[in-house]
């Protein structure tokens, strides 16, 4: 399973390469050809001079993580976070630092010395450090050096009946739909593009849709799955294991009606579950592909995924197949999407 | 004061017609359905781009004076998005564009099929508990299914609320921004009699409350020489109000800054110079916070002078937003009494 390797690469945003070097390996033989910008983001294509709109379909490479700003004299790192990170999840985690993976653990206090109200509060993550084992600050140096990123460092497993768990599936779940997809022929142009630095304000996907110049777009996320605990029912964004997602608004985004309703056609033709994404925060890269150029008409499908921008988040393996198969049965329908679409403006 | 140039009683209309359409951010059809009908014979060419955005030109007479000018004022208004509904038929939602959950209390709301809802709220302790995720959509369905039926989730609500006149002053919902669509109307009327070399575009942009994105697109394709908004803006007149310099009845404001947008000095200054030699009673608006159009507009591509005219309003984003008649005849006016003459060179 592709998902595996690519949950386990370390790829936080602006350090894809290595993420960019295994999808490259995976599409090479699927696709007409490719090129990497001079962002970072791999662009991919197929069938370029069929007629018909051309399709782009993205997925970001890069996740959430931590990046080393100082090492202090005793030899303890400290850092600060790339993309959206709940300091709760930071404390006493294992994490990878710098191009070699030297493994390290966030550091806190323990229990017996805490003071009354400490035990209390969360700790911030300006107060928390990174202990790879070095004894003093030149110790640290000869492995780690500020600028260097750090990753959780997460074993992909499989659990319970058909899930998986594992890091960084926002968004290589998205990746690994994305490498299924360019196995497919379409009867159109269709350019499959994995983006960089999505975490940190939708910039690679800015400039690859500038370069592409797509007729229309969609975008494959994992996203949020509160359906957890504490959580009411109208605050859920999606249910585990309830089929893919479909965005109907977030902070960036109003997907175009025409994409919105064709996704739920092929879902409810080929009898395939699926759910609506029920909260209107966070962005996709959809937020910046739809305000490229003249403009181009956008959409977000996503797969459930619980405990995002954690160190550990859960996935159904059922709810990927079913991502995979919308996307594939959307996808037959382009054509008649794309003639919706220009009626719409006509 | 009499109008320069302005039909007031033809804008009066048309903004109250306006204002009465559903439209909210993404869903601007029956105000675009409206607003073509109106600018056909008075446009060169209708076009409805990818986003959505009604783009209205008028050719001009060209030579060598001839500039390319970018007018926009936005479609779309604030509204309500379902996110959920529950097994008794009541709907969660989210805002679309900037609403706090203290005006929403008590509102009715309708649906794009005409389905009229209320907003209730959960029992609170405190009216410090008044939380939007706290609120919610009774459309008198007594069941999810029941409910089903008229909406689902990703369905968009407005408020219910109709223009009502009281004197020179306009009270209703979504005057902002459809007395800016009205006026850009009203000015293509007088265009198209005077004439000028200018080739003109008049924008009815979408998605202006979620974040200038329909002006962004329509300006890519448009790649103007110069470029003007016309928005409402936030007055300061009100008791213990905001300190804003903008004042109801003082005239059309012709805008120096706000968030997004440092308006170019050279458009400012022909505003001023323009308004000040016609007649026209206008003021200074410096906004702390907020944006138009405008500010997407001039980042397009290489950069584009831009500036911005607003009609001052109290109770923006509320069902009661009020306007001044005098104050949009004004707005009419100046960018009449603007787009006749010469414009000068840009940028320098």
């Amino acid at each position: 399973m592709i998902l595996r390797e690519l949950s386990e690469l370390p790829g936080v945003s602006g350090d894809e390469h290595r993420v960019r070097a295994r999808l490259w390996e995976a599409v090479r033989d699927r696709v007409d050809g490719g090129r990497v910008d001079a962002l970072g983001n791999l662009i991919t294509w197929k069938g370029a001079d069929r007629p018909g709109p051309k399709v782009m379909i993205a997925a970001h490479m890069d996740e959430i993580g931590l990046m080393i700003t100082r090492i202090d004299k005793d030899g303890l790192l400290r850092f600060r976070k790339v993309g959206g990170i709940d300091d709760r999840v930071l404390a006493a985690k294992a994490v990878r630092v710098g191009p070699d993976g030297i493994p390290g653990v966030i550091g806190l206090k323990p229990i017996h010395l805490l003071k009354d109200n400490e035990a209390k509060k969360a700790v911030s993550h300006e107060e928390l450090y990174i202990d790879i084992g070095a004894a003093s600050k030149e110790e640290a140096e000869r492995v780690v050096r500020p600028g260097m990123y750090a990753t959780f460092a997460t074993a992909f497993g499989e659990l319970g009946d058909g899930l998986v768990k594992g890091k960084a599936f926002d968004d290589r779940a998205g990746c690994a739909l994305l490498v299924e997809l360019l196995a497919l022929d379409f009867p159109f142009p269709v350019y499959g593009v994995f983006t960089v630095q999505e975490e940190i304000g939708l910039r690679g996907a800015r400039v690859a849709a500038y370069d592409v110049a797509p007729g229309l777009a969609l975008v494959l996320e994992g996203t949020t799955c509160a359906d957890t605990p504490g959580t009411d029912p109208h605050g859920q964004s999606t249910l585990l294991g309830h089929g893919p997602a479909i965005t109907v608004m977030d902070a960036t985004h109003i997907p175009a009606r025409p994409l919105v309703d064709g996704l739920v056609a092929a879902a409810e033709s080929a009898g395939i579950p699926w759910q609506w994404k029920r909260t209107t925060f966070g962005g996709t890269d959809a937020g910046s592909i739809h305000l490229t150029r003249a403009g181009v008409p956008a959409a977000t499908v996503s797969v459930p995924c619980r405990y995002i921008h954690s160190p550990c988040a859960f996935m159904s393996l059922r709810d990927f197949e079913n991502t995979r198969r919308l996307l594939a049965a959307f996808l037959e329908d382009v054509p008649r999407v794309a003639e919706r679409l220009a009626q719409g403006s006509a | 004061m009499p109008a320069l140039y302005a039909d007031v009683d033809r804008v009066e209309q048309l903004i109250r017609q306006l204002a009465a359409a559903y439209g909210p951010s993404g869903h601007e059809e029956p105000v675009r359905a409206l607003l073509s009908a109106h600018v056909a014979p008075l446009a060169d060419e209708i076009t409805v781009d990818r986003l959505g955005n009604l783009i209205a030109r008028i050719r001009g007479q060209g030579g060598p004076q001839a500039r390319r000018v970018m007018l926009a004022a936005h479609m779309d208004e604030i509204g309500l998005i379902v996110t959920h509904i529950d097994d008794k038929g009541f709907l969660r939602f989210a805002p679309v564009g900037g609403l706090g959950p203290a005006t929403l209390l008590g509102q009715r709301v309708v649906f794009a099929d005409g389905t009229v809802g209320v907003i209730g709220a959960e029992k609170l302790e405190d009216v410090k508990d008044l939380k939007m995720e706290r609120l919610f959509i009774d459309i008198g369905a007594g069941s999810r299914a029941a409910a089903a039926q008229r909406v689902q989730v990703g369905s968009m609500a407005v408020f219910a609320q109709e223009v009502a006149g009281s004197g020179s002053r306009l009270t209703g919902k979504a005057l902002d921004d459809r007395s800016g669509c009205a006026v850009l109307v009203e000015v293509m009327h007088h265009l198209r009699a005077a004439a000028p070399p200018h080739e003109v575009y008049c924008v009815f942009s979408v998605q202006e409350e979620v974040g200038l994105r329909g002006a962004r697109t329509a300006a890519y394709a448009i790649a103007p020489d110069m470029a003007l908004a016309v928005d409402v803006t936030p007055s300061g007149d009100t008791p213990q109000g905001e300190k804003l310099n903008v004042a109801l009845g003082g005239g059309t404001a012709i805008k120096v800054k706000d968030r997004s947008l440092i308006s170019h000095p050279k458009v400012r200054q022909l505003l001023v110079d323009t308004a000040a030699e016609a007649g026209i009673p206008y003021q200074m608006e410096v906004l702390p916070y907020g944006g138009t159009d405008a500010g997407a507009i001039h980042l397009t591509k290489s950069g584009v002078p831009a500036g911005a005219l607003s009609i001052p309003a109290r109770y923006l984003h509320t069902p009661g937003e009020m306007v001044d008649l005098g104050d949009v005849a004004a707005t009419v006016d100046l960018l009449v009494a603007v787009l006749k003459g010469p414009l000068p060179e840009m940028p320098a």
